[in-house]
């Protein structure tokens, strides 16, 4: 499929608010506000994915040579699980919710509406090129707002497919791609937005909030950091080397969830070494370069980032290590000996290396983690229970699950979303729905007991004020009437 | 260090020793704040008198009562707020726990600010207390007396560790913004609102912004007008209209605009006397700077009532502005005094199309005795709250999330808001190194046999209805015991 070329930067930033202007023309329209609406864009969606399966599958290998298996769960299957959630729940969901009052407000109706926010643009990253741009969309449509979605252009087959795709499913006016790289990025920020939604790293979300903050636009932030993996206490060392593997070098640790490098004793290191081998292994047969199921690095950029902290790195290979420019590959890579201010712990890996570090107490493990910035998720794997709570109540994160990685996104009831470096505010499912709204405060008063108001006008006296204590406390809080 | 960094530090510290996060501990602190109302009430009213002119019982009104609520409501109910909160699983999770921990951020700033100076910045501090955080209170240098009152007071009730109070203008705000904190709360001005969440940025610390606009007041001619009349008139000269939620401006049709200028009229005679000058009830204007600023905004349009002023005490009478144009001075910016503009306009449609011109404001009211019109002015505008047929209560029901939204702000408050606002959600997952063989369908080697049963199984929640859960239960169950008498699925 042939991309077409881009424009220039002065056709850029006219095409740009062009596009923010027609959107907020339909939006003020009120076509996206109605139920129906919203449900046959997400209708419509749905059928998108499900319609064009093999071509998403094809251009996802082709960014990321993601094996059908990984790409149908974590690309296709999740956003088709988020629209049927979001299909399923919407009427729910836009209903307000009526809210306990005190007495003085007893006759009155007081409720909280959901109300769209009007336009908001999602920036998508490239590890899950689909998956992390439609999710928040999903959302953003649910909630009643129009949409301009930016694609990462680093995962360009992808990105040429929801170009080509989203106009023959959705109306234009409505929800627009825009396509390009920095720049054209920055030129669109320049325009005013309802909300927000960025994917992606620290750096570029730093110049997003100070480009959000001319024109007061609210924000979520998906970011990273470096989410650590504890392992102590009594476990079943093959079952966690299993999920172990899974999460780390599903998509080549190309994931923001994925566990960066893990903290366990060496007796621990010793026994989960020779089981990490063996799992290796079986999923990715003794050459992996020539397994189906092992991704690639997305760049030539990304693969020179990791081939030089391989170099850089003062730990030991111990699993792994061997790379091929010209594939853009990474073997499954384990290495131990690592030190807190070796190369591997400078920043986020994002790719199939997995430092071992060994501290011999999970207390002091909680410290090291606690020395860093809170991750988007942290990890621990034990068979005692007391281990798990003691990592959960002493350390902070975006997400946590223990005995597994990765998998906590998969439910839609669950915030996801980071605190800290690894970000701001949260979506999947409801989450999403309420991200893009606006929570209106709602009250409606009668004309009846003007007389209890009285106790509110001046001149004010202590008798009143008596009064006005006893009717507004009753079972909620008050102040002045 | 200066005094903020070493402050800021101090707090930090203060928070990872973990002495803010027991419910025993927030409750204890949050009870010696109480104390701290009831106790100090008069150097609280005396400091708010001079501030602002408000006399005891307006300050116990418009300030502690609403504390003290806030207070109670949390003392009742923060066990249950701060606990997990168990959340829908899928197939996979069944026997995981899977729940919403919610947690403390760590170092929150807290910027308040003068007009309700104790309702502003000590809510604020009320949910970062509950919420197990540390926090830096800084009052608004503008209202002089209560910042010094607070700088007094706090430390004596309060830890003053997790609690710091750090007064200062401008330049010590800057210092403070320069350090990092888990979270920021601004109560204020757009303008000052946009340097604070650019300031944010930096550490990319989330904000909260309550900031203002011009509330909207749509008087239907089918409403009663006496009653709508004394409602706007308390919600507009209540603290001389320097409410953030006070209405701005009226708009109605000129076929009543006489009416209403009738009725406000009598009902500022019922509050404050034929000379509000000596009623203790009514206000004063902050400073100087406000006092010129709000005098400006009179300038292009006709008075109808009021309109006295004596710059000697800050004094402007409770004003009404007739047959106010849309390009005056006075529909420009936020008027946050007690002038009472009206704009004659058609009806509802117009009325509407010009409120959606405007930036959205932190409240709207209409008063009607229609539905359909209420339920209109609802439906086709957007503003933080709304309320029908009254001023300014929606504020007092802590039920109600309290906050803006585009220029009017981000976030919100109130009650269980600001335990929610000012903690982390966490997502929690807490799973077992069991039942291994269900796994096996996710591990490569991938067969499109594994895909399928994946497919099916790990993603598949939605409008199954409980029959369908149970079906799939039971294939879960069989497949579960299927694997683990097999090492692998078939391929």
């Amino acid at each position: 499929m042939v991309c077409v070329e881009q424009p220039s930067a002065g056709e850029r930033m006219n095409t740009h608010s062009e596009v923010v202007d027609r959107l907020r023309g339909a939006f003020q329209s009120g076509v996206t506000i109605p139920e129906e609406f919203r449900r046959t864009q997400l209708t419509m969606l749905r059928s998108m994915i499900s319609d064009n399966e093999e071509r998403i599958l094809k251009a996802l290998h082709q960014d990321l040579a993601k094996p059908k298996f990984e790409a149908i769960l974590s690309e296709v299957e999740i956003v088709m699980n988020e629209l049927h959630h979001a299909i399923a729940n919407l009427s729910h969901w836009m209903k307000p919710d009526y809210v306990s009052k005190n007495l003085a407000t007893k006759l009155d109706d007081c409720f909280v509406r959901r109300e769209p926010l009007g336009v908001v643009l999602v920036i998508g990253p490239w590890n899950y090129p689909l998956q992390l741009l439609i999710l928040p969309m999903v959302g953003a449509i649910a909630a009643g707002n129009c949409v301009i979605i930016k694609p990462s252009e680093v995962s360009f087959a992808t990105e040429c497919l929801i170009a080509d795709l989203i106009p023959k499913y959705l109306p234009q006016d409505c929800y627009t791609v825009v396509r390009g790289g920095s720049e054209e990025t920055k030129a669109l920020l320049q325009n005013r937005f309802d909300h927000i939604f960025y994917t992606g790293s620290q750096t570029v979300a730093r110049s997003i909030v100070q480009a959000a903050s001319v024109h007061l636009t609210p924000v979520t932030l998906e970011l990273g950091g470096k989410c650590p993996c504890l392992l102590y206490g009594r476990l079943n060392i093959v079952a966690a080397a299993h999920r172990l593997v899974w999460s780390k070098f599903f998509n080549a640790g190309q994931s923001c969830v994925a566990p960066d490098y893990v903290l366990c004793s060496t007796a621990t290191r010793d026994a989960l070494i020779p089981a990490l081998k063996d799992v290796l292994e079986s999923f990715y047969t003794t050459e992996p370069q020539k397994c189906p199921d092992v991704s690639r690095i997305v760049s030539l950029r990304h693969w020179t980032r990791l081939v030089e902290l391989l170099g850089k790195t003062r730990g030991r290979i111990v699993l792994g290590g061997e790379h091929d420019q010209e594939d853009k590959y990474i073997a499954p890579t384990v290495v131990v000996d690592v030190a807190e201010d070796d190369a591997l712990m400078a920043e986020e890996i994002f790719g199939p290396i997995l430092p071992i570090i060994t501290i011999e107490s999970v207390e002091k493990s909680i410290a090291f983690v606690n020395r860093k910035e809170k991750p988007l998720a942290l990890y621990v794997f034990s068979d005692e229970s007391s281990v798990v709570k003691m990592v959960m109540e002493n350390t902070s994160s975006g997400g946590f699950c223990s005995n597994d990685g990765i998998v906590h996104m998969t439910l839609p009831g669950l915030p996801f979303g980071g605190v800290g470096g690894s970000g701001w505010g949260n979506y999947h499912g409801r989450w999403g729905f309420e991200t893009f709204s606006h929570r209106r405060a709602c009250m409606l008063r009668g004309w009846a007991l003007e007389r209890l108001n009285g106790l509110r006008y001046p001149p004010y006296s202590e008798e009143k004020l008596k009064w006005l204590r006893w009717t507004t406390s009753a079972k909620n809080s008050c102040s002045m009437m | 260090m200066s005094r903020e960094q070493q402050l800021v530090a101090q707090a930090r510290k203060a928070f990872e020793s973990g002495r803010s996060r027991p419910l025993e501990y927030r409750i204890y602190q949050l009870k010696n704040l109480k104390r701290l109302f009831t106790e100090r009430q008069k150097e609280i009213a005396d400091a708010i008198n001079k501030d602002l002119n408000r006399s005891e019982v307006g300050t116990q009104m418009f300030e502690t009562l609403g504390l003290e609520g806030e207070i109670n409501l949390i003392i009742r109910k923060l066990k249950e707020w701060a606990a997990p909160r168990p959340v829908e699983k899928n197939l996979m999770t069944l026997s995981d726990t899977v729940y919403i921990q919610p947690e403390p951020l760590g170092v929150v700033l807290i910027i308040g600010a003068w007009n309700y100076p104790w309702a502003v910045t000590i809510q604020p501090l009320i949910g970062a207390i509950a919420a197990g955080n540390a926090a830096v209170v800084k009052p608004s240098e503008v209202c002089v007396h209560t910042a010094k009152v607070m700088e007094n007071l706090l430390p004596l009730y309060i830890d003053k560790e997790l609690y710091p109070v750090v007064t200062g203008g401008v330049p010590e705000t800057q210092e403070l913004l320069r350090q990092r904190f888990d979270h920021i709360f601004y109560t204020g001005n757009s303008t000052v609102g946009k340097i604070i969440m650019e300031a944010a940025a930096k550490h990319l610390t989330p904000v909260t912004l309550e900031l203002g606009g011009k509330s909207p007041c749509y008087i239907d001619k089918t409403c009663d007008l006496s009653i709508a009349c004394r409602r706007i008139a308390w919600g507009k000269y209540t603290n001389c209209g320097q409410t953030c939620i006070a209405p701005d401006y009226i708009l109605c049709e000129p076929s009543i605009q006489d009416r209403v200028i009738e009725e406000v009229k009598k009902s500022i005679k019922g509050f404050y006397t034929a000379d509000p000058k000596t009623c203790p009830d009514y206000g004063r204007i902050i400073n100087q700077r406000h006092f010129k600023r709000i005098l400006t905004l009179l300038e292009d349009s006709t008075v109808a009532a009021g309109g006295e002023n004596d710059e000697s005490g800050c004094y402007i009478a409770p004003t009404v502005l007739r047959d106010v144009k849309p390009e005056a001075k006075v529909m420009q910016e936020e008027i946050f005094g007690p002038l009472l503009p009206i704009l004659p306009i058609s009806g509802l449609d117009e009325a509407i199309k010009f409120i959606n011109k405007g930036e959205k404001p932190l409240a709207l009211y209409v008063f009607s005795s229609d539905e359909k019109v209420i339920n209109r002015m609802r439906d086709e505008t957007s503003s933080g709250g709304f309320l029908a047929n009254d001023c300014l209560v929606h504020f007092s029901i802590s039920s109600l999330p309290f906050g803006g939204v585009g220029n009017s702000g981000m976030g919100c408050y109130h009650g269980k808001f600001s335990f929610d606002q000012l903690s982390h959600l966490r997502g929690c997952l807490v799973k077992k190194l069991k039942m291994e063989g269900v796994n096996n369908m996710r591990y490569p080697p991938h067969t499109p046999k594994k895909l399928g049963w994946a497919r099916f199984f790990i993603l598949k929640t939605a409008d199954l209805g409980w029959v369908g859960r149970m079906m799939l239960l039971a294939v879960l169950a069989a497949v579960y015991i299927r694997s683990t008498f097999h090492t692998n699925l078939e391929p």
